[in-house]
């Protein structure tokens, strides 16, 4: 009897050490927030199909944070670079007038040459500070989202539902209807109701799946590669890997093209899903809630793999999903939600750098 | 022949120190000839951008020189601040619930944050000494997470929690307080309008007392009483020569019909920045300022040589987050509208940039950089939007290359600083 309790107790010791309290209490809150919302009545079914479809749609650009943390340069809270070059690809791809599944497919190979030369540039940038990658990543991100602002507006754009019709620059959001809207969240959707998804009960959302799947099966494929494995030696161990005649700058550069890369494409992935692209200042903070989402998962500053993204972004994006309408009914407050992401987010990021040193 | 060698190492020794002044300086200078480029296209009259200045200065400042102390500790640039400025906040929120008005108020406001603003600045220092060279990025963090504990305590506890009922202050729905929260018949202004003096007459009284300094060390130096370097004598000409010319200026102003006549100082406000460039020059010379250095330097010099460096940190970070507390009361009772959610969130950001502007870098940070880097970035946060507008047209794209330049600004510096430091590793390697 007591042995079992013993066992028990260094099982939950080891799990503890291993997940680390933040985790441990994210899980939780969700289960809690899940039983919850069954309580008071939610509809499950369509509770359920939000978040897989809240998670999948931000599970690329959560992918995007494992190279860039595999390859050494930690989290990549430059992440709005990527997402930069994937607004601009379905930008020009709407410019260019496809529509449809094609619209989509030119977005993505228009924001993939970007995304190398900005990733390239990027890379060379963090291989000049190393040990401080993280801040000046972050700045970074902030200097370009507002650069692009200045070339949001001075772009040349003449598709109507992209130019104001008086004055200059290119509209704040634009909608994607009539473009590749929800062109991977409807295909082989089943069961196919109404275009409604919050109301219509349980839905698989196929197109969506299966892309996503495929983007973490090449990401798989990328890790398990001679490439990957070298990238890999290169963050866990930079002087070992000199040592083995490694290029460690050419392989941390490796890292932060495919995430930038990842990441441009996650936001076209995520404008489909959500109905419009969002311009100017909207990329700003995206990075962070990529970075909560695979710390939450258990990566850490140094290690990540495709299950923490996996589970962290179920984990996070669920949270944010049920929270609101859990809100709603106790109080009607709207804000709940986005409390809940500033403090979660920020709250795992600070754990997780907390982790990186610990003090000398 | 020799003295020929000489005179051209004089002239080469001369052209490099102004090739080494243009690079150290390069972002101010840069923002000098931005700022000047702005103001002529913003089309603004003389008076009416010193007026903005003049203002902004006062609103400003405070913030700023509460960042010097953690860069002297070696820490970077504390994006907390952004906690010490919600502790004021807090402070203020209370006072106007309870309607307390004038000076007093913003004394009692003062009273009520500093006890906040020490707690918060104890828990930060305590999470920095956790994350030792990478305390930017927590604190940059930290500010946003702190944001969501002060948005879940402002937004959600009070009126539901916490009890509080007040008509003007709380949502109609009785959770929660507004979004902006009018200071005007509290605290605004309080401060400024306890003593507003002509701006011109201050300049005047200022050029003057410099002028006598100077004199007097000028004379002391030709009298060879101080030990001073040459370049120290070059130094003191050219202060002098500045000052003079100040003062040129400010008589041809004053006796003309220049509407700068008209301008006024809210003098306690300066007053108060005042004395505390003088308390951060005071305790940079003190024991405490000298272990601050030392622990910047070199934690384990710190640690051989007796010191507790990471008490050290913590006291550090509690100043500055003591001074920003009191900065954001300074801002608020000039700006005279608290956005509740938002008064606080860029106040590190914005503090920031001003003092890299000014010349700073994240290891190093004067009074005069403070000073400098808070002129510089508010002009060209006046004349941008105009300058925008009458440039291309649009008062927007202004603002948004204000945005960049402030981001800009404090990503360069953190790059050319981590550029630096990573070549130096690699030297001390021998790679």
């Amino acid at each position: 009897m007591t042995e079992k309790a013993m066992s028990f107790s260094t099982a939950w010791k080891s799990f503890y050490a291993k997940a680390g309290l933040p985790r441990i209490v994210i899980g939780v809150f969700f289960i809690f927030l899940n039983i919850v919302s069954i309580v008071i009545g939610i509809s499950f079914g369509s509770l359920m199909t939000d978040v897989i479809i809240r998670a999948l749609m931000n599970m690329i650009l959560v992918l995007a944070m494992v190279p860039g943390i595999r390859s050494g340069i930690g989290l990549n809270f430059g992440l709005p670079l990527g997402i930069l070059c994937g607004l601009l690809g379905g930008v020009i791809s709407i410019e260019l007038d496809f529509t449809g599944a094609m619209g989509f497919l030119m977005a993505i190979l228009i924001a993939i040459p970007f995304a190398i030369i900005v990733g390239i540039a990027y890379g060379w940038l963090l291989n000049r500070v190393k040990g401080s990658e993280m801040m000046v990543a972050t700045y970074v991100g902030f200097s370009a989202v507002s650069l692009m602002s200045i070339g949001w507006m001075l772009l040349p754009l003449n598709a109507p539902e992209m130019a104001w019709p008086m004055g200059m620059g290119v509209r704040t959001t634009i909608s994607l209807e009539g473009r590749f809207n929800h062109i991977l969240n409807d295909f082989w959707r089943f069961p196919t109701g109404d275009m409604d998804l919050s109301f219509g009960g349980f839905e698989i959302p196929t197109g969506l799946i299966l892309f996503v799947s495929f983007m973490l099966f090449v990401m798989w494929v990328i890790n398990r590669s001679k490439m990957g494995i070298a990238m890999k030696t290169v963050g866990a161990n930079p002087k070992f890997a000199t040592a083995s005649g490694l290029n460690v700058n050419f392989y941390r550069m490796f890292g932060t093209v495919l995430s930038t890369v990842f990441g441009a494409i996650g936001i076209l992935v995520y404008a489909q899903s959500f109905g419009f692209l969002q311009l100017y200042l909207a990329p700003m903070f995206m990075g962070f809630a990529a970075v909560a989402g695979v710390l939450i998962g258990g990566a850490n500053v140094r290690d990540a793999n495709i299950s923490h993204v996996i589970i962290g972004t179920f984990l996070f994006q669920g949270l944010l999903v049920i929270a609101l309408p859990v809100a709603n009914n106790i109080m009607t407050l709207g804000s709940l939600a986005e409390i809940t992401r500033l403090v979660v987010s920020n709250g795992i990021i600070l754990y997780a750098l907390t982790q990186v040193t610990g003090g000398d | 022949m020799e003295n020929n060698v000489t005179i051209d190492r004089g002239i080469l020794d001369r052209k490099t120190k102004i090739k080494r002044f243009f690079v150290k300086n390069m972002v101010t200078i840069m923002f000098i000839i931005l700022s000047y480029i702005g103001f002529h296209y913003s089309g603004l009259s003389v008076p009416f951008f010193m007026s903005e200045l003049i203002t902004r200065f006062a609103r400003n400042g405070f913030l700023v020189l509460a960042l010097i102390i953690p860069v002297m500790a070696g820490m970077g640039l504390n994006f907390a601040i952004v906690l010490g400025a919600m502790a004021g906040q807090m402070g203020i929120i209370m006072v106007v619930h309870w309607g307390i008005t004038g000076v007093p108020g913003v004394l009692l406001c003062v009273l009520l944050s500093t006890p906040l603003a020490i707690i918060f600045g104890f828990l930060t220092g305590k999470l920095l000494n956790k994350t030792k060279g990478q305390e930017m990025i927590t604190s940059l963090i930290l500010g946003f997470f702190a944001n969501g504990i002060y948005q879940f305590i402002f937004l959600i506890l009070v009126g539901s929690v916490i009890p509080m009922v007040n008509e003007e202050m709380i949502l109609s729905s009785g959770v929660g307080l507004r979004v902006t929260i009018a200071l005007n018949d509290t605290i605004r202004y309080a401060l400024d309008d306890v003593w507003r003096f002509s701006f011109i007459h201050t300049v005047l009284i200022a050029t003057i007392i410099f002028l006598i300094i100077y004199a007097v060390k000028l004379y002391k130096m030709k009298k060879g009483e101080t030990a001073d370097a040459p370049t120290d004598k070059s130094k003191t000409y050219f202060n002098l020569g500045v000052v003079v010319a100040l003062l040129a200026v400010t008589l041809g102003v004053m006796f003309s019909e220049s509407r700068i006549n008209d301008l006024q100082v809210p003098m306690i406000t300066f007053a108060i920045i005042g004395v505390l460039c003088l308390f951060t020059y005071f305790l940079s010379k003190t024991k405490l300022g000298q272990d601050l250095r030392t622990v910047g330097q070199d934690r384990h010099i710190a640690k051989v040589s007796g010191i507790n460096s990471d008490g050290i940190r913590v006291l550090a970070i509690v100043l500055s987050t003591l001074l920003a507390a009191y900065g954001q009361i300074i801002y608020l009772q000039n700006l005279g509208t608290l956005s509740t959610y938002g008064s606080h969130e860029q106040v590190g950001m914005f503090a920031i940039a001003a003092l890299l502007i000014g010349g700073a870098s994240v290891t190093k940070a004067t009074i005069g950089q403070a000073v400098l880097g808070t002129i510089l970035f508010h002009t060209l946060f006046i004349v941008s939007p105009l300058a925008g507008r009458n440039l291309f047209g649009d008062a927007q794209l202004g603002e948004y290359f204000r945005a960049f330049v402030a981001y800009g600004v404090i990503g360069l510096s953190l790059a050319m600083h981590a550029w630096k430091k990573y070549l130096q590793s690699k030297d001390e390697l021998g790679m």
